[in-house]
């Protein structure tokens, strides 16, 4: 039971992540009837289950909040901005209520927010709006087109009526038409009314006009281009319809209210469904009655099947969406996987051993199999980063509105996969970067104004591959940072010495320094000067790097560089006594051969390359390993925050590329030592932890010299 | 059927058990079946730096990265000899503090058979006279006239007990060792 409860909350959080999602979009586009019905679904689904699991409190919660979405749904309300934050604000109570269960609908948070939505339900204070409150939502969030996904597509109604002698000036008309199913799915239907008796005809005139029906995520402008040449000689009517066109046939109307009718108890389903008989199609009673031709009936047919295949397609995509795994289940896939490819290159060696060609073709299959394997179950830890942009949406939102700054945030390359534990460990670093970008970098709307910028600050989050790691970075176009104030600062901290050169890049790496802040007053959202070190602290134990780029009045961009998964590293190996150890690759600078000789110079644990003086550690002693020492050693030399440290080991053996694990349980701190890896023969080998042999080096040289 | 007799027994000791009998030096030692995933050939054990001397290292369990641990080492005996008999064990174990299962390859002699003690061949363990805490030690076994020390393998491998992490302190030390 405790395990379902578990994987009911770990289910509802998802929920209400995607219900945020949807409630951004839907202020960008109010009138978007699908987008209102998921806000719907989802919370119809969470009152169910969480009745289910005996959540009862969330269970009356949305259910009361769900009657204000049907209220919608059904036209009876208008979207207001309120109603948006109020539901943000469900959300974030759901999620209390979720982690205590002892809360109780009679809370006074809960029933604040339930009495609020009861007067919106009521319409007691939203249904007219008033000058300053409930004004129609300005888009905060510029859509960007980029993406392709089903919900930024609209479905558009062209009506073209060319000239009758429009053929005389050279124009295809079918090419026209051509164009325009190119853009999107389509369905067109032509109307042949206009078709004289054949005697009448004349073959160098068009009598024919077109009802076209397109879902595209073009724009309309792109749909107008089409009819460039034409639009002089022609009528020509673009509207845009998705589903809301749907309410002007009667006939869902009239299901509507019958809906409500049997919801209220006063009509019983079995005698709507009579009526429902009786009736005839609303487009048969028009043509029979003459109020419509058949021929436009039956493109408002089309239209409307148009609308259905397309939501359905909609409702699919939807529906292909995940399987729930244990990270734990897919740890021991990719274990298994990797020591399947282990046994194969067994299997590999004996074929060749053998000579035998037959065997040798089963052992190249293998083989081929089994890397295909290994590259697919890489691939399942990947998520799409766009999950965790879309959580910032509602960040910049509330940020921005509480210091009274205007901000849109840009997102592109949401489809980039990183693995799922760079991205959990991503959010604290890009929420603090979010942060100092619409305090200190983006200027409240008046100072943008008088510098001939937009009134809208802009923030743009992207990501892209750059070969097996990936960029992400965060830009603002706000007045940049101002260097020579970080100078001055740095100056007074000490961190820089006064009246020497530095590079931009320097002075701007103090920002990384813990505690710096050029903010004069504190605010609520930064200037603490906490935040930037512990951005640059999490980016690196990720393994990543940080940069920044600024330019005075023009904006700041902040690039991170993060490898696309944690569980695999390109390391060195090498080999003292026994052992095998993999040094990370990033940390080496070079290997060097040395003689016993060269390490006895110096009193001190120092050898002198090319005249620079370097601390070394014996890998030997250190690791307290048996055994003699070779006359000739290796010193791999690594580099870490511009410190060098000499490693003394027997041999190197070669650059390897490894998965890593965790030793877990019993080995899960081991001083020195980041993880284990399996090689290719089965052996075990341990990841040297560089910055924790560097720490320790530290200390001995102080006591040594 | 178990069952019905409990009721009339003494409550601490309820169900019959099944184990796996092992030998360490001279003794016969065993541990709960049901903590056992499986028992292998000894295979190179790779060594791990700053650990206790009974802690030999990690291996390669189909892709699982497993510690060992010498039995013998722990329970203060010589180091033996690695024969055709020496055997790991892997078992499962709560390590109780922090959570969830551990699996560890405990290292002995030889293994010998699996054993079931009807709750009569059972009976407290020795207050004196061991060298063992007392709390490694479920129950003792009546196996005709001599006893099998049956292994609370939970606690024997609890992390308090694992984690006791020796660090060179200093260069000098280090280089004492090596010697």
């Amino acid at each position: 039971m405790e395990n379902f409860e578990e994987l009911f909350i770990q289910e509802s959080l998802e929920m209400l992540e995607e219900l945020e999602a949807s409630l951004m979009e839907l202020e960008e586009n109010p009138e978007d009837e699908n987008l209102i019905a998921k806000v719907f679904r989802i919370m119809h689904t969470l009152k169910g289950s969480s009745a289910m699991f005996g959540f009862d409190a969330i269970s009356e919660f949305t259910h009361k909040i769900e009657d204000v979405y049907d209220r919608l749904r059904s036209g009876k309300m208008r979207l207001t901005s309120h109603l948006i934050d109020l539901s943000l604000a469900a959300c974030d109570q759901i999620k209390l209520m979720l982690s205590d269960k002892s809360l109780g609908i009679s809370d006074v948070r809960i029933a604040k927010i339930l009495d609020d939505f009861q007067l919106l339900a009521e319409g007691k204070r939203k249904l007219l709006p008033t000058e300053n409150e409930s004004k129609p939502y300005i888009s905060l969030t510029k859509k960007q087109s980029k993406k392709s996904d089903l919900s930024s597509e609209r479905i558009y109604r062209i009506r073209f009526k060319p000239n009758q002698d429009i053929t005389r000036r050279g124009v295809n008309v079918s090419f026209i038409i051509q164009e325009l199913t190119d853009l999107g799915t389509s369905t067109v239907v032509a109307h042949t009314f206009d078709i004289p008796n054949l005697e009448e005809i004349n073959p160098e005139l068009i009598y024919v006009s077109w009802d076209i029906i397109i879902t595209t995520n073009k724009t309309e402008e792109a749909i107008r281009d089409v009819f460039i040449f034409v639009e002089e000689d022609s009528v020509i009517d673009i509207s845009i319809i998705d589903e809301v066109d749907m309410d002007d046939d009667s006939e869902f109307e009239c299901k509507r209210i019958g809906q409500i009718l049997i919801e209220r108890g006063d009509i019983e389903p079995e005698e709507l469904n009579r009526l429902f008989k009786d009736r005839k199609l609303i487009g048969q009673v028009m043509v029979e009655r003459g109020l419509a031709h058949p021929d436009m009936v039956e493109s408002a047919f089309a239209e409307q099947e148009h609308i259905r295949k397309t939501n359905q397609k909609k409702r699919q995509v939807a529906a292909k969406a995940s399987i729930r795994v244990s990270a734990e289940k897919l740890d021991r896939l990719v274990d298994l996987v990797g020591e399947l490819v282990t046994l194969q290159s067994k299997l590999t060696q004996f074929a060749i051993s053998k000579g035998s060609d037959d065997l040798l073709r089963i052992a190249e299959e293998v083989e081929r199999l089994a890397w295909d394997m290994r590259d697919n179950t890489m691939g399942l830890r990947m998520v799409p980063i766009g999950t965790l942009f879309s959580k910032f949406k509602r960040l910049v939102r509330e940020l921005s509105s509480d210091i009274g700054k205007k901000v849109v945030l840009e997102m592109s390359g949401e489809d980039t996969e990183l693995d799922k534990n760079v991205i959990e460990l991503l959010n604290d670093p890009l929420v603090h970067i979010i942060r100092n970008s619409i305090d200190h970098g983006i200027e409240p709307p008046g100072e943008r104004k008088a510098r001939g910028k937009s009134e809208y600050g802009t923030i743009s989050l992207s990501a892209k591959y750059s070969g097996a790691d990936v960029i992400i970075s965060i830009s603002d176009d706000g007045k940049g940072i101002d260097i020579e104030k970080i100078r001055k600062k740095a100056e007074e901290k000490g961190l820089l010495t006064r009246g020497q050169d530095y590079t931009d890049k320097e002075i701007l790496d103090c920002i990384f320094s813990p505690g710096f802040s050029t903010s004069e007053n504190v605010s609520k959202i930064s200037g603490r000067g906490v935040g930037m070190d512990v951005v640059k602290r999490n980016i690196e134990s990720l393994r990543g790097n940080i940069e920044i780029d600024t330019q005075i009045g023009k904006g700041t961009t902040i690039i991170l560089r993060l490898p696309l998964t944690l569980a695999i590293i390109d390391g060195l190996l090498i080999k003292t006594g026994d052992s095998t150890f993999v040094i990370p690759l990033p940390y080496i600078l070079e290997c060097v051969q040395v003689s016993t000789h060269d390490l006895s110079i110096f009193s001190a644990d120092v050898i002198d390359i090319r005249g620079e003086a370097i601390p070394f550690i014996r890998l030997r002693d250190r690791f307290s390993i048996h055994g003699r020492t070779p006359d000739v050693e290796m010193m791999v030399v690594v580099e870490e925050n511009g410190k060098k440290l000499g490693i003394i080991v027997d041999s190197v053996i070669g650059e390897h590329q490894t998965v890593i694990k965790n030793l877990g349980g019993a080995y899960e701190k081991i001083p020195d030592i980041s993880g284990v890896t399996i090689l290719g023969n089965g052996d075990i080998a341990l990841i040297l932890d560089v910055s924790a042999l560097m720490s320790v080096d530290v200390l001995k040289t102080k006591g040594g010299v | 059927m178990v069952k019905e007799k409990d009721m009339e027994e003494d409550l601490s000791r309820e169900d019959s058990l099944q184990v796996l009998t092992f030998c360490l030096q001279d003794d016969i030692f065993a541990i709960d079946i049901t903590k056992v995933r499986e028992v292998i050939e000894y295979s190179r054990i790779t060594n791990v730096p700053h650990m206790p001397e009974f802690m030999l290292g990690a291996i390669n369990l189909r892709g699982m990265v497993i510690p060992v641990i010498d039995m013998r080492l722990k329970f203060g005996m010589p180091k033996g000899e690695i024969t055709v008999n020496t055997c790991i064990i892997i078992v499962e174990v709560d390590t109780g503090s922090t959570g969830g299962k551990t699996i560890i390859g405990a290292l002995v002699d030889s293994v010998k058979e699996v054993v079931t003690f009807e709750p009569e061949r059972l009976s407290e363990p020795p207050d004196i006279g061991m060298h063992l805490k007392p709390d490694f030690i479920k129950a003792m076994g009546n196996e005709g006239d001599s006893f099998v020390i049956i292994l609370d393998i939970d606690k024997v491998f609890s992390s308090e007990e694992l984690l006791t992490i020796s660090l060179p302190q200093n260069k000098e030390e280090g280089v004492e060792k090596n010697d």
